[in-house]
């Protein structure tokens, strides 16, 4: 087997390691149980295949990780135990089930930076130590958010469920910040470090196209979407050789990638045809404006991604030119 | 799963409850009286506290127990009441 390239090895890990957190919580109903057995799963993941090569099911790799991880922990838990011998992979083929694993980390009963950790974690499949790397937090700081998180999750009753209908606006608004959010700390910061093995940018996107794929009917995460893919698609051009921002009328065009933004335009269309503009569709237009001369309001990244209303006042969502 | 709902007075509240006239008071006063008979099946006990004027503190911080009166809370809010609860969890199914 050939070395798996740096971003083959990140991407196969997220694609799998919430889908099997969300099957195992399914299957154990220990949300804290289950997602402590995907994380021991990752870890194996990042020893064995950088050099073994990234194996043909990495979704029955993981698990059977995991599942022998399960019963070597739990052979004093009579309950967890039975239940692990009898899994089998692939469990019953779900609807994606990592939506009810995403309004769960993101539940407004738990504090900010605690829904962040756990996102990352067991949504996405960092590592403790890859999240704390991320944030240039110690590892136990970020290990101790994410041990409160989780029993609070417990000891509170918070249920791992998709909210009811009439809650969901709502709690989506709560899911959209996280993702936001990680999207702005490592793009927007000129702290965070980019040498880190998993870059945070991509997890936001890799979210924010989860949701877009789990909720296809709702505008604001079909925005945030689209706004995550714009701003990544003109990454290469916000530095100079220095590693100064360069303010988007100063851009190097020919650096930006303009297949991705024809793309995230059809996004920003297809959000605008839902007629319900909300936080993150009034932001749309002015990360796609042209820039203005005078500058004044010139739609930088940091600008546009200003949370104020301010930056949504003159510019209603609108049909892309 | 049993949890506690803490009621808390502010002096808006209270401001707002002294410009009533009775019968607005009364409206007010029904409404919560509804709420807790319409979720009278999930409510373990609940009960209305005495205003803070009557509280004393008991302090065992320091060996042995200290008792003052008060407090005289110069904070905007005060627990008036508690309501036990017993719910499937968190979201009440």
């Amino acid at each position: 087997m050939t070395r798996p390239s740096h971003g083959a090895l990140a991407g196969a890990v997220r694609d799998h390691a919430g889908r099997l957190a969300a099957a195992l919580v399914h299957l154990t109903g220990d949300f804290a149980t289950a997602e402590d057995l995907v994380q021991d799963a990752v870890e194996a993941a990042l020893v064995h295949w950088p050099a073994e090569g990234i194996p043909d099911r990495p979704d029955a790799w993981l698990f059977t990780v995991a599942r022998r991880r399960g019963l070597d922990q739990l052979k004093r838990e009579a309950r967890y135990r039975s239940k692990l011998a009898l899994l089998q992979w692939p469990a019953q083929p779900e609807p994606d089930d990592r939506l009810r694993l995403l309004f769960t980390c993101c539940h407004p009963a738990l504090p900010r930076t605690g829904q962040i950790a756990l996102t990352l974690r067991a949504v996405c499949g960092l590592t403790t130590a890859q999240i704390a790397r991320a944030f240039l937090l110690p590892g136990s700081t970020v290990g101790q958010r994410i041990t409160r998180a989780k029993r609070k999750i417990g000891e509170a009753g918070i249920p791992y469920r998709i909210p009811d209908a009439d809650k969901l606006g709502g709690r989506l608004a709560d899911v959209l910040a996280v993702v936001y959010l990680l999207f702005n700390e490592c793009y927007l910061t000129s702290t965070a470090d980019r040498s880190h093995d998993r870059d945070l940018t991509d997890e936001a996107e890799f979210l924010a196209a989860l949701l877009n794929r789990l909720m296809p009917t709702e505008p604001e995460v079909t925005s945030l979407l689209a706004l995550i893919r714009l701003h990544q698609a003109r990454a290469a051009a916000r530095f100079d050789d220095r590693g100064g921002i360069v303010q988007l009328p100063h851009q190097d065009r020919r650096l930006w990638n303009h297949a991705a933004i024809e793309q995230a335009g059809a996004l920003i269309a297809r959000a605008a045809a839902h007629r319900r503009p909300g936080r993150t569709s009034s932001r749309q237009p002015s990360s796609r404006a042209t820039p203005r001369p005078n500058g004044g309001r010139t739609p930088t990244g940091r600008r546009s991604t200003c949370s104020t209303p301010c930056c949504s006042a003159s510019s209603r969502p609108r049909s892309p030119g | 799963m049993k949890y506690v709902l803490m009621f808390v007075d502010t002096e808006q509240f209270a401001a707002d409850l002294a410009t009533m006239d009775d019968a607005e008071r009364e409206r007010a006063y029904g409404r919560v009286g509804q709420w807790f008979a319409e979720h009278s099946d999930k409510i373990v006990r609940h009960v209305h506290l005495m205003p803070p004027d009557s509280a004393t503190t008991v302090r065992l911080d320091k060996g042995e127990p200290v008792v003052t009166d008060g407090p005289f809370v110069e904070g905007k809010e005060v627990v008036s009441g508690i309501a036990e609860i017993d719910l499937a969890d968190l979201e009440r199914r």
